[in-house]
């Protein structure tokens, strides 16, 4: 179970004319419990989805109010919970750390398997589920877009996480990539929590949760959230469509 | 169609196409792949320190020409690319005829030419160790080597990582520039040290921050 009490995101924005930086409030208080398989984020650019999603991963820490996830305090157990949700991000190149498929899956499963030749077969395995066996050993750079996100999710579900938080992970494939990542997310057995702008994406979800200028205006049923958010964008739109 | 006429179908590229990174591992069966990345760590820090130390006169010479022999050697028997070793290799070779020119007008001949050998010698030796060893099996040598540092506070497991990160930073921080370059080129600012410059450095930085907030995501390096 994922709960926020109260969580506050602030941060520091330098003020223009020279004064002292002022506090800036990113997100909340945002009080949630979360228990479906599926849920989805969805908001505006900027609305502070991703704070949202970077909080249940303890890449972000409350600064005021608090995130558990399955009992674990993100803010006194940050390396615990990251090493039970795991996160991935929008562009695979700010995820991939190794030069090579292989290098980067096996560095993912360092902590878990002390044995390197084992590392490697586990890697392999891994990358074979997802259809990037052919590709284990080419430099990564070599790899089309959707591959390389693909190959993001496969470094992160090495880990073996109970929670896996993605945020906006098919902004940037094309529809045939979108489809490949949307159907691996939809066979995983963990609980997904997903920040898209794919709407598709979204009444696939349990749960729909939609954010606008840091607070969560909008919770529940997929269709009903989805019908919210549209009519939230229509309204911040000048002269479009009602 | 034969295959002149198929070449004349598609014209080549003008650029030549980038094969990866200088010491990116390739995939092979030699002695070099099969030796631990361990033994192949010490043996380039030993020619490093013999290639180091004997400077000067004869001795030197003759050191830094067995040094390249001997890294074109283990080149030949590891069975790498010379095609990826060529094309990577060009800017080490540039720096080193720079340098061997400067060092030959003020100290003679055999002083810049022992210096040209010995820097491409060297890169050329640590290219054989880590194109023939796995990043993985790299940050195991690493790890090892760093267990003595545990007695003074640092883990062991974040060094290795932080040395195996700076191995991978050297091909970002030139994609990064040519990234810049291709930049400043789109706007007319080719000959503009500054267009390249600055925003190579901050994308660097923006790379940096995201590596770390990968690994923390995957709770690496975290202890």
């Amino acid at each position: 179970m994922i709960e926020l009490r109260d969580a506050l995101v602030t941060a520091w924005t330098p003020d223009p004319a020279g004064g002292p930086d002022t506090v800036t409030r990113l997100l909340g208080p945002v009080s949630l419990t979360l228990t479906e398989r599926r849920v989805a984020i969805v908001g505006a650019n900027g609305s502070g989805k991703s704070t949202l999603a970077r909080l249940l991963n303890g890449l972000v820490v409350p600064s005021a109010g608090s995130v558990t996830v399955d009992g674990l305090d993100t803010r006194t157990d940050g390396p615990a919970v990251r090493r039970h949700v795991g996160f991935v991000f929008t562009d695979p190149d700010a995820q991939i750390v190794m030069p090579t498929p292989l290098e980067d899956v096996a560095l993912s499963l360092r902590r878990a398997v002390r044995d390197p030749a084992e590392r490697v077969a586990r890697a392999r395995e891994a990358l074979a589920r997802v259809g990037l066996a052919e590709r284990a050993e080419l430099p990564v750079h070599a790899l089309s877009g959707g591959q390389r996100q693909l190959l993001a999710l496969t470094s992160v579900l090495a880990t073996e996480p109970a929670v896996l938080v993605c945020d906006e992970p098919t902004t940037l494939l094309d529809l045939r990539w979108r489809t490949v990542v949307d159907d691996l997310l939809a066979g995983l057995p963990q609980r997904v929590v997903v920040v898209t702008h794919d709407l598709d994406a979204a009444l696939r979800a349990d749960r729909v949760l939609v954010v606008d200028d840091g607070q969560v205006v909008h919770d529940g049923e997929p269709l009903e959230a989805v019908r919210a958010y549209r009519h939230l964008m229509t309204r911040l739109v000048p002269g479009a469509r009602r | 169609m034969t295959a002149s006429r198929r070449r004349a179908a598609v014209p080549a590229p003008l650029r030549p196409t980038w094969r990866g990174p200088l010491g990116l591992y390739q995939p092979g069966r030699s002695w070099l792949h099969r030796a631990s990345a361990g033994a192949e760590l010490v043996g380039l820090a030993v020619a490093s320190l013999v290639v180091v130390a004997v400077r000067g006169g004869t001795p030197g010479l003759v050191v830094a020409l067995v040094a390249l022999v001997g890294a074109a050697a283990c080149h030949v028997a590891a069975r790498l690319s010379w095609h990826r070793t060529r094309r990577g290799l060009l800017p080490t070779a540039v720096v080193a005829v720079l340098l061997g020119a400067y060092q030959t007008w003020a100290r003679g001949w055999p002083t810049g030419v022992e210096t040209a050998t010995d820097l491409v010698a060297l890169v050329l030796l640590a290219n054989v160790v880590t194109a023939t060893s796995r990043a993985d099996d790299l940050l195991d040598a690493f790890q090892r080597a760093a267990r003595p540092l545990r007695h003074v506070g640092l883990a062991p497991e974040t060094v290795a990582l932080a040395c195996s990160l700076m191995l991978r930073s050297v091909p970002v921080l030139l994609d990064a520039a040519g990234q810049s370059r291709d930049a400043a080129r789109a706007r007319g600012l080719d000959r503009s040290p500054r267009a390249l410059v600055v925003p190579a450095a901050v994308r660097m930085v923006g790379h940096a921050r995201a590596t770390g907030e990968a690994l923390a995501a995957r709770g690496l390096g975290e202890g």
